[in-house]
């Protein structure tokens, strides 16, 4: 590695980009990759909700001890020391809301604007300030140091959505039934998966972070990497970057986000680097998932690779679904030319790294002790269901006689095909027109199932304005029935003493 | 080319589209409608040598037409060439020309799905 630091020096090194490997493994192989190219650099530009800034502002006169402060409206923790604050990139104005967040102070910083800061204090002897508000530039304040807790994911579920409605995600808005797939990430150019094996990136990597440079300083939060989902926690100078890689976002009724680019240069030191830098799209796998399941868990679609995602459209259950990023793949070339430049320049070194990023890692759910109750524990299961061929005489008698307004309808085997309800037979009755249910039962139903949080469940019945929901098993049989009544007698019991 | 129109009270109800159609014989494509009990705003595609005549005859029948020459506007300083837009769009109005991300503003119908869904708010409708 010093021999090739000795060629950026003097400027004879040769730099290829990630994009670039491939071809020239297969045409020199990968013995012949190793005499021609000394590096290889790598880059992504997208969505990287977890970044955030510290800040020291200096001390005014009189001196205050910082407990709680806003800069442009957005809040920032002041809880470290007296004038150091943590901005987070996610955190939403309070007067615009999610269309200004944290990263557009960010973005403001960078791009030499002035951003408002409001402080109030703790007074204290030796701090007897209570309030502060002045204008700042990045220049003004003594340190502004990028620190985010987990970029540059190796690679991330792609979305869809299968439910009736338009969500709008972190992962950007995805049309109902499957109407489009919105992905993330910058296949072969993205860092890790040039790297997967921690060859060379490790505790103290210099990297090319939002056009200044910065270290990885560990490996990032959520880190599993025997998933193949590793991630870094990474370090930066703020007063070094610049807005061209670096952009504060709004995702619809999500919040903001920070556009982050972020390149990591790769010695080829052996052939077996050198393979690993060959990597091409095709080769770097993900899943597809379902987001119109409001769960931890959600169902896989289908597994997709990133020349697929690229190209467009993916097949999903034989139709042809149009595929778009949230990345930038223009200005991930960009981060990774911008670094190739400025090592041919000599202006960037590479670091044998400190310590290696651990093997494994751990992304386990939260434990939660708090009470969390499942549609299961709440719901009715005596429910009476009917089949599609009785009158609706029958059906009104059975609603008379029972306690549901609703009735399931099953088919012979027992699954779930409509429901009636009670005004349903009374608008039947009045126009005289049908006599049996299977011509006026709904046959959309909203179903909930029995491990599904109840949450999400009274999420659904406001949603959609009803009042009732059939809970059916893996099979699709009725199982039983929660509705709005259950939902509202079990507030009431809970807030009663 | 593509023509907004706004259609005011008293007059939509009237078979307006349908008779302007029988006069000049011209092709109509309706691309978005939102009409209530009181007013309406409808945008249609025309053919370029047919559009002024159609035109008037809209004109003549008390509807306030707009061209619609240039529907939305992409700011490229913001843009970062994502793509989001691209798969929302029910018109096609972006694609990937090399890596960067172009829009043919003359397929907009202001449907205003794209505005939110880019994040980097780049998009703009020009509202007439
Ligand atoms: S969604 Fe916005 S930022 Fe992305 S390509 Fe479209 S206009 Fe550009
Ligand atoms: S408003 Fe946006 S999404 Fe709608 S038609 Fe125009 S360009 Fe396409």
């Amino acid at each position: 590695m010093s021999e090739i630091n000795e060629r950026i020096r003097d400027g004879s090194v040769r730099v290829v980009t990630a994009e670039e490997m491939p071809y020239l493994v297969d045409e020199l192989g990968t013995g012949g990759a190793v005499r021609e190219v000394d590096v290889v650099t790598t880059g992504t530009f997208g969505a990287m909700c977890s970044s955030g800034l510290f800040l020291n502002t200096g001390h005014s006169d009189p001196p205050i001890k910082i407990s709680k402060a806003w800069l442009n409206n957005v809040e920032a923790y002041g809880g470290i020391a007296a004038v150091d604050l943590f901005l987070g990139a996610t955190q939403p104005s309070e007067d615009r809301g999610n269309e200004y967040g944290g990263a557009h102070v960010m973005e403001d910083l960078v791009s030499g604007r002035e951003v408002e800061l409001r402080a109030q204090g703790v007074v204290t002897d030796c701090y007897p300030r209570s309030e502060l508000e002045t204008t700042l530039r990045l220049d003004d304040f003594n340190q502004a140091i990028m620190v985010n807790p987990r970029n540059a994911y190796q690679r991330y579920a792609a979305a869809t959505n299968s439910t009736e409605r338009t969500l709008h995600t972190y992962m950007g808005t995805l049309l109902p039934r499957y109407g489009n797939v919105s992905y993330s990430g910058a296949g072969s150019l993205s860092p890790i998966p040039n790297d997967p094996d921690f060859e060379y990136i490790g505790v103290g990597t210099r990297i090319f972070l939002c056009g200044g440079q910065g270290q990885i300083i560990g490996s990032g939060t959520q880190h599993l990497p025997q998933n193949g989902f590793a991630t870094l926690m990474v370090k930066g100078d703020l007063k070094e970057m610049n807005s061209e890689f670096l952009r504060g976002a709004t995702f619809q009724d999500y919040g903001p986000s920070l556009y982050v680019g972020l390149g990591v240069p790769i010695p080829v030191l052996n052939e077996g680097i050198a393979k690993k830098t060959a990597v091409r799209d095709a080769d770097i796998e993900t899943e597809i998932v379902d987001y119109g399941v409001p769960r931890r868990a959600r169902p896989a679609v289908r597994r997709v690779n990133y020349e697929e995602l690229y190209s467009g459209v993916v097949d999903i259950d034989g139709s042809e679904v149009k595929t778009s990023a949230l990345s930038s793949r223009h200005v991930a070339r960009k981060v990774a030319s911008a670094l190739s430049d400025s090592i041919r320049r000599g202006e960037f070194l590479l670091t044998a790294a400190s310590e290696p990023l651990s093997r494994v890692g751990r992304n386990s759910p939260v434990r939660q002790t708090k009470e969390f109750l499942l549609v299961g524990d709440v719901m009715s299961c005596e429910v009476v269901t009917v089949r599609e061929e009785i009158s609706i005489k029958e059906a009104a008698r059975m609603i008379v006689g029972g306690t549901f307004d609703h009735l399931p309808v099953v088919s012979a085997d027992e699954r779930l095909i409509g429901m009636v309800t009670a005004w349903d037979i009374s608008k039947a009755v009045a126009s005289d027109k049908t006599s049996h249910i299977s011509e006026m039962m709904t046959r959309k139903v909203f179903i909930a199932s029995p491990d599904e949080p109840l949450e999400l469940a009274a999420r659904k019945l406001h949603h959609h304005r009803i009042s009732a929901l059939p809970v059916v098993d893996k099979d699709h049989r009725v199982i039983g029935m929660l509705t709005s009544d259950h939902l509202s007698r079990l507030y009431g019991r809970r807030r009663s003493p | 080319m593509k023509l907004m129109l706004h259609v005011s009270p008293g007059i939509v109800r009237k078979p307006i589209v349908s008779s302007v159609i029988l006069e000049t014989k011209a092709l109509i494509n309706i691309e978005r409608a939102k009409v209530d009990a009181v007013s309406g705003e409808i945008v249609v595609d025309v053919d370029l040598d047919k559009c002024s005549e159609v035109k008037r005859a809209f004109e003549d029948r008390g509807v306030r037409v707009v061209l619609l020459e240039n529907p939305i506007i992409k700011d490229d300083d913001e843009c970062v060439h994502c793509g989001a837009c691209i798969s929302i769009c029910p018109t096609g109005t972006f694609r990937f020309e090399g890596s960067e991300v172009v829009a043919d503003a003359g397929r907009c119908v202001q449907c205003a799905s794209c505005i939110t869904a880019c994040p980097q708010r780049a998009l703009r409708l020009v509202l007439k």
